[in-house]
């Protein structure tokens, strides 16, 4: 299975059904897509795929066969948002994090409350009750 | 002032949680590692008769309870919980067998047959002869006191059980190492391995506990983890190769502990200008099959069973029942929401009884400085009941807004509520917890076991170093827990770990501080060399407490909260929308403002899905809605706009004033959603609140 992750042409060896998420953490060793609940209720596994985010734990491997992956780790370490989501104390345990940074790079500049409520519904949070978080991407995406 | 303390400085986690590299248990890897299994119970309650292997074991370690070198119990308060059942089968999804395999799908696929003579279990805790801890708190003649009552109010009030969805699962990797084992772990209480593995393993063994990044833990990884190191740490023994435990979300949810189920059952007699006279108060828990924490959840739930009130009469009876179910166990809280919940709906049922405004009747009887409490506490100056009532009707204009409300499918309601600090009672005394302050050649190094699970341990405790020592916030570091270097600072848990563990490093630091002098502490190092500087907890000196007749101090302090909540209902489907939350909170100090209103924003989210939205159904003895998909918490879009206020009133005994906070914020959004519901005529005693549970009560 050939496709590109975070900007470079990858071919990945695991059985076509595997989880995307095994694929990332075991044979890329990208371990900051995280696992919470197998079942695509929590978004911790979030990542974008031909930029549109998915749970990464319900897609097979074959399904990104020619498309673009990318993962926290395409992000570097200078990312805007990394950058508030610590100082805005977005993240706490952090477990959530990766995730739900990659579902807020879907929204588009000068977001409302409400578009960002609406973009991180898939994202559970259970540190923050959202309200940091909501500040973190305000802080970025507010012109 | 301050330059510190009171700042909100940038995170000790540096950049490693939002970029990916911060290390969780599952990002571990070590070379030839195995993945382990635990095989479990299928019934709630009999004996095991046989098991049998359905596979081939070639590459599997098997492990059962004939491989424990030591001790086979999970050494906590009693010595009761078996790492693997030997005969007797307590709950359902009890361990009974370990399995590793470096392959995780032949793992997985492997089948065990286990063959039982089954029992009849016992689910209802008031119909279980079990009783696995009592407690009876009296104060003065509650009988006689009924006699001086104009009206007398009683009603019983229920909660259900709270699954604490950290979102990283349970996981540990033990690895072998000297004749013993090393455990890699998502824990919140490192020393609390220590125990059970030495306890497991045999005292003499070498045994080393590191805490890595953990993703949430709210109490429900304070005393599981040992469980899940002991099964990970006879395995890797047996196999001697590393091996790796995480737990699935279903796993996760089906096995380990939960917050108690409670009855609470009141009886107040009251004036009829709203005087509390006696308050006769019965509190039940649903303990599960095994003593874990449960006597001191009961404690702490017994202390608070009576609210913020002051009462000459109160009589608690506590009793925490045995059941079939798995063990119940700590969550953020401790057995105060339970119990908070009960006594601040049944104020607003008094009010009601009474024809009178529910704010007022609070505002008579609120405690404040010179009252006492149920065990006799009296209240100092840091006292802040009124305080943020108050302010928390000021601010939201309460009255009027209730008022405008009236007739409408809006509501507004409220709860007054209190949280005592630290270990109850002579509980500190009896940890006699230490930190550790290490000069080293990068600067100054704290040392302790208390860990970072989210709510800012590092952050806040370099803050209160960085302050008392005088130096830059950026020169102090924070050593990874690992046992095997911290001091033990006691467990992460009970609202402490700013407030008495703080302390003791304020403690350290200036001692640390009085050995530099005039130098820095490059300076000093590079003249003197190295040194630490260890010290041990001092509660405060004026602290009785009589643990026999449950009379005395119960907490060197308390942090107080009212908040007030305002939510739509849609009269056909029953769906309860919260809207705004105000919470007013005074917890002595903020040592960091930013994490202070992240730990009352993310535990009042919380506390809002325990109102309305979180509820665990057993089947059979064990969590049938074992999954995301259906144990529902709070999304963005179910979570309120919070309006949160932090109100000080420096407690003498904490650093810099602070006193713990950690746990507040559950205690009170429950009791004000439930109180805004029965201002729509619904007669609501019982959490969730979900919508099925509400039209039950609209056709009452």
């Amino acid at each position: 299975m050939r496709f590109t992750l975070n900007g470079e042409a990858r071919e990945a060896t695991s059985a076509p059904m595997s989880r995307l998420l095994d694929v990332l953490r075991e044979e890329f060793g990208l371990t900051g897509t995280k696992e919470g609940c197998g079942e695509g209720e929590c978004g911790a596994c979030t990542v974008l795929v031909d930029g549109d985010p998915v749970c990464s734990c319900l897609v097979p491997l074959v399904q990104v066969d020619g498309a673009a992956v990318q993962t926290i780790e395409g992000l570097g370490d200078d990312h805007p948002l990394q950058h508030t989501f610590m100082s805005e104390v977005g993240a706490q345990c952090g477990i959530c994090t990766p995730g739900m940074i990659m579902a807020a790079l879907s929204l588009g500049e000068n977001p409302s409350l409400d578009d960002i409520k609406v973009a991180l519904a898939g994202n559970l949070c259970r540190c923050t009750g959202y309200a940091a978080i909501y500040r973190a991407i305000m802080k970025v995406k507010s012109a | 002032m301050t330059r510190w303390v009171g700042a909100s400085v940038p995170r000790k986690d540096g950049i490693a949680k939002a970029t990916g590299q911060a290390r969780y248990a599952d990002d571990l890897v070590f070379p030839g590692m195995l993945h382990g299994r635990t095989v479990r119970s299928t019934i709630p309650r009999g004996r095991v008769r046989s098991v049998r292997l359905d596979f081939d074991p070639a590459g599997f370690t098997v492990v059962d309870h004939r491989d424990v070198p030591g001790r086979n119990v999970c050494d906590l308060i009693e010595q009761d919980q078996p790492f693997l059942v030997e005969r007797d089968v307590r709950h359902m999804a009890e361990p009974i067998l370990l399995l590793a395999h470096e392959d995780r799908e032949r793992l997985l696929g492997a089948n065990v047959e286990i063959e039982y003579d089954a029992e009849p279990p016992v689910f209802d805790p008031l119909k279980s002869d079990g009783v696995l801890k009592a407690i009876d708190i009296v104060k003065g003649d509650v009988d006689a006191a009924f006699a001086a009552a104009d009206v007398i109010v009683e009603g019983t009030y229920r909660t259900g059980h709270q699954e604490h969805v950290y979102i990283e699962p349970n996981g540990v990797v033990a690895v072998p190492e000297e004749d013993g084992v090393v455990v890699y772990g998502s824990v919140q209480c490192p020393f609390y391995v220590i125990k059970a593995l030495k306890s497991l393993l045999g005292a003499h063994r070498h045994i080393r506990v590191v805490q890595t990044e953990t993703g949430g833990g709210f109490g429900g990884k304070e005393e599981y983890p040992s469980m899940i190191a002991g099964h990970a740490a006879l395995l890797a023994l047996k196999a001697g190769r590393p091996v790796k435990i995480i737990y699935d979300r279903v796993e996760d949810m089906v096995a380990t502990t939960k917050r108690h189920p409670s009855i609470v059952r009141h009886r107040t007699g009251v004036t009829r200008d709203g005087r509390l006279v006696a308050m006769d108060v019965e509190v039940v828990l649903d303990g599960g099959a095994y003593v874990t924490l449960s006597p001191v959840v009961l404690s702490r739930g017994c202390i608070h069973a009576a609210g913020p009130y002051r009462c000459d009469h109160t009589r608690i009876r506590g009793r925490a029942m045995f059941t079939n179910t798995p063990p119940n166990g700590a969550f953020r809280g401790f057995g105060a929401p339970q119990t908070e919940f009960a006594v601040e709906v049944h104020m607003e049922r008094i009010a009601e009884a009474l024809g009178m405004d529910s704010v007022t009747l609070r505002e008579i009887n609120a405690l404040a400085p010179g009252d006492s409490t149920a065990t006799g506490q009296v209240m100092r100056d840091d006292c802040s009941a009124r305080l943020v009532l108050d302010e928390a009707v000021r601010r939201t204009d309460f009255r009027r807004k209730r008022e405008t409300c009236r007739g409408t499918n809006r509501a507004v309601g409220l709860a007054l509520f209190y949280h005592g600090a630290g270990f109850t009672g002579s509980g500190e005394r009896t940890l006699n917890s230490k930190a550790r302050l290490d000069l080293t050649e990068r600067g100054v190094r704290i040392a302790v076991g208390s860990t970072e699970i989210g709510q800012g341990t590092r952050t806040m405790h370099a803050q209160i170093v960085a302050e008392a020592m005088g130096i830059p916030y950026d020169a102090i570091e924070v050593a990874q827990p690992d046992t095997s270097v911290v001091a033990d600072s006691g467990p992460t848990v009970a609202s402490r770990t700013c407030m008495v563990v703080g302390k003791i490093l304020e403690e350290c630091a200036l001692e640390m501080r009085a050995r530099l002098g005039s130098m820095s502490p490059a300076e000093y190092f590079a003249k003197q060399g190295g040194f630490s500087v260890l010290k041990t907890y001092e509660p405060p000196d004026w602290i009785e407490w009589d643990e026999h007749a449950y009379r005395g101090d119960a907490y060197a302090t308390f942090a107080w909260g009212c908040d007030v909540v305002e939510l739509e209902i849609d009269r056909d489907t029953f769906e309860v929308r919260p809207i705004a939350l105000t919470a007013v909170h005074e917890f002595g100090r903020p040592i960091h403002p930013a994490l202070a209103q992240g730990q009352i924003e993310g535990g009042t989210a919380q506390g809002m899905g325990y109102a309305l939205l979180e509820q665990v159904v057993m089947r059979n003895g064990v969590m049938a809605n074992a999954q995301l998909t259906n144990y529902v918490i709070p999304t963005s879009l179910d979570t309120p706009d919070f309006d949160v206020v932090m109100l000080e009133n420096p407690y003498p005994g904490g650093p810099f004033g602070a006193k713990g906070l950690g746990e507040l914020p559950m205690d009170g959004p429950a009791p004000a959603v439930v109180n805004a519901l029965r201002s729509l005529a619904l007669d609501v005693r019982e959490i969730p609140a979900t919508p099925e549970h509400l039209a039950e009560c609209a056709s009452r």
